[in-house]
């Protein structure tokens, strides 16, 4: 069961970031107009594109993928943590939530800081920007706080059971990302306010980029756990099944924790004061990822394949067809599988990133984002679409209108991203730069930067990014109708999250408990940080403003 | 239901493989490292940062380019090489992080403020390079393209 008090705080988790996310997406798709030279101007409708470029990665990268990871912990820990979220803190932390979103808001949509999400420093953006999102991110630590006691009670009252994987999934997000945020958090409050306020001088820009790339990696598993979570425990029971190994389940979570942070140097492989060979040694820590990642696409595939032969399937892969992909009364499916799907590119062009010897051929071109569209936004955004739907028509007792409506939003998606980030992957690898409002530059046949080779891969970009905004409007026709639709109480009293049980249930001690995996997670970040740190302070970068 | 107690072969032959897949990835980024001399940048510090952009020919077909990026231009630019020509590029930038990335080449660096970036390229097909900043520096970031002319 979830608290009923929890109901109307998870709602305005789900609704709010949702509402900002009709202005994200409709950004998304003037982007891919502007760099194709659809759009040739610096701004459309009083946004101009670098503005517009910045909120979009803040809505949507930022913003909703926060709001969501704390809106679904919540449910999750109070469903499988015997109720016990308390609902005062719970709003607290949506309270603080919203009004760093608010405050951010303002700088970002009066033009006060077209900082793009990364926000690199020495660009300067209005104080109110990074308080805003100080305050966002505190907001989530306090969510995430209020669910440590209700746990530690549940561990004491529970002696003979393993926490339930899906509340194992949550802390796992939250333990990453509280982690994570701590350098980052560094940067804003003690390098960017007093700065941007003029109190001091300028920032060391070569430790703030260190600092905000300490974050920038694990930000991503912050996105990609609460999916895996739905992955886990909830796509097997949809497609009919049982999760193929909870032992599995629990091992990924456990080695996200340490394997999550001590890499963001791959982001940075092209920049000066931090030796190669540090870089190296991250880019090798990078590829251990592979390794929950290659167990998860076993365990999920397994699961998937129990189901289907349950269902009645055959064969080495006809059992596929066993699949509920078109089954309306189970709409949320797909959401996920596609999201699985995408996946599978995502990741195998993650590599190519991650791989030091490829670096210099892709970073920062627009195969950049034409991989994140394949991780970000297709399993994350996916699995975000398909549950906040699925959490805002159970929670509040109605059903889901036009579901094969939202059946089809999920294929309509990946066609949108699969064309989008072509068109991305083929201009990247000629160097088209990313961030660029291309269509007034190198798109604009009157200028003498003119490149008519990049031209395809942003007329394919663009035709794609306009079928994800064709997907949307549909999702939003789905959950505002849905919203309007007749309440029913006992339905919402009723409202649960499938919990998919497991076919191997092995019991390994190691996995059941957080504390040896966070020490290693902790030796494993200061192996592979404090060297460049020592480097980057021991340099002398002069503060720059 | 089989519920195992132990952990089943099968998983254990999923991680081994997972862990020999990672492994292989290494050893291939190790041998383009080391044997094909494939790198990223390093840390710079025999290079003072400067804030003049210049190009000097340290020997015959051999230059040094101080490169120094700035809202919304490279200079010096045009820069001028003969064909077959090795450049040493040090970058650096004088106000925000730019990009530097020069088309048909292996040259991709980001410009940072006080930090000296380096890469080195030869050229060895004449013609115009175009010189791409490839990291959001401003309202004109689209504008900032300089240029290599590599003569015959």
């Amino acid at each position: 069961m979830i608290q009923k008090d929890l109901r109307a705080v998870v709602l305005i988790e789900l609704l709010l970031p949702l509402a900002l996310l009709i202005f994200g997406v409709y950004h998304g798709v003037l982007q891919v107009l502007y760099r194709a030279g659809l759009i040739q101007d610096v701004s459309f409708f009083g946004i101009d594109y670098y503005q517009g470029l910045t909120a979009h990665g803040v809505i949507n990268a930022i913003v909703l993928t926060t709001f969501f990871a704390v809106a679904f912990g919540n449910v999750v820990i109070s469903q499988t943590l015997g109720q016990s979220v308390p609902a005062r803190g719970a709003w607290t932390g949506c309270a603080l939530m919203v009004v760093g979103t608010l405050v951010a808001a303002w700088p970002i949509f009066t033009g006060r800081a077209s900082v793009l999400y990364t926000f690199y420093a020495p660009m300067k953006a209005h104080p109110l920007f990074y308080i805003g999102v100080v305050l966002l991110v505190v907001g989530s630590w306090v969510s995430f706080w209020i669910w440590i006691p209700g746990y530690l009670r549940w561990r004491k009252s529970h002696p003979e059971q393993k926490t339930p994987l899906a509340a194992v999934g949550i802390f796992t997000t939250f333990i990453i990302w509280q982690m994570c945020t701590l350098p980052v958090a560094y940067e804003v409050i003690v390098q960017l306010i007093p700065w941007s306020l003029g109190w001091t001088p300028g920032v060391n820009v070569v430790l703030s980029r260190l600092l905000f790339w300490f974050f920038g990696h694990p930000l991503v598993y912050f996105w990609l756990l609460p999916a895996y979570v739905m992955y886990y425990t909830i796509m097997p029971q949809l497609a009919g099944g049982r999760l193929y190994s909870d032992f599995y389940g629990r091992l990924v979570f456990m080695a996200f924790i340490v394997l999550s942070t001590p890499l963001g140097l791959h982001h940075q492989f092209t920049e000066p004061a931090v030796s190669s060979g540090y870089k190296a040694l991250h880019a090798a820590l990078t590829f251990l990822v592979a390794v929950p990642s290659l167990i998860t696409a076993f365990t999920l595939a397994a699961s998937l394949e129990h189901g289907a032969r349950a269902n009645g399937g055959t064969g080495l892969f006809a059992w596929w067809g066993k699949l509920p992909h078109f089954d309306a009364q189970r709409w949320l499916f797909p959401y996920l599988f596609m999201g699985l799907v995408i996946f599978i590119l995502g990741g195998v062009t993650g590599i190519v990133n991650a791989s030091y010897s490829m670096a210099n051929l892709v970073h920062n071109t627009s195969w950049i984002p034409a991989h994140f569209h394949l991780t970000v936004a297709g399993p994350v955004f996916l699995a975000i679409l398909g549950m906040s739907l699925y959490l805002c028509a159970g929670l509040s007792g109605k059903k889901v209108a036009a579901p094969r409506v939202a059946l089809a939003v999920p294929y309509l998606w990946t066609l949108g991203t699969f064309t989008f980030s072509a068109g991305l992957f083929y201009g990247g690898l000629r160097g088209v730069p990313r961030r660029t409002n291309l269509g007034i530059s190198f798109l604009d046949p009157t200028s003498n930067t003119f490149r008519p080779d990049w031209v395809t891969g942003e007329h394919v970009g663009a035709v794609g990014g306009c079928v994800m905004g064709l997907a949307v409007a549909l999702y939003f026709y789905v959950l505002i109708r849905s919203l309007l639709a007749a309440r029913s109480e006992q339905a919402a009293d009723s409202f649960v999250l499938p919990e998919a049980a497991p076919y191997h249930d092995e019991d390994v001690a190691v996995v059941r408990n957080f504390r040896p995996w966070v020490v290693a997670a902790i030796i494993a970040i200061l192996v592979a940080y404090v060297p460049p740190l020592v480097q980057v302070l021991n340099g002398e970068y002069r503060v720059t403003g | 239901m089989s519920v195992a107690q132990g952990i089943p072969d099968v998983e254990k032959k999923v991680t081994v493989a997972a862990l020999l897949f990672a492994g292989a990835m290494l050893a291939l980024i190790a041998y383009a490292a080391l044997r094909l001399g494939i790198s990223v940048p390093g840390c710079v510090t025999n290079v003072k940062p400067f804030t003049k952009g210049e190009l000097i020919q340290v020997a015959p077909g051999r230059y040094e380019a101080h490169v120094v990026s700035k809202m919304f231009a490279f200079k010096p630019s045009p820069l001028k090489v003969p064909k077959g020509s090795v450049v040493d590029f040090y970058l650096t930038s004088a106000d925000v992080v730019h990009g530097f990335y020069i088309d048909g080449t292996d040259v991709n660096l980001m410009a940072i403020p006080n930090a000296v970036n380096y890469a080195q390229a030869r050229f060895d097909a004449p013609g115009k390079y175009q010189v791409i900043c490839h990291e959001f520096c401003g309202l004109s970031h689209q504008d900032m393209v300089g240029e290599i002319e590599v003569t015959p």
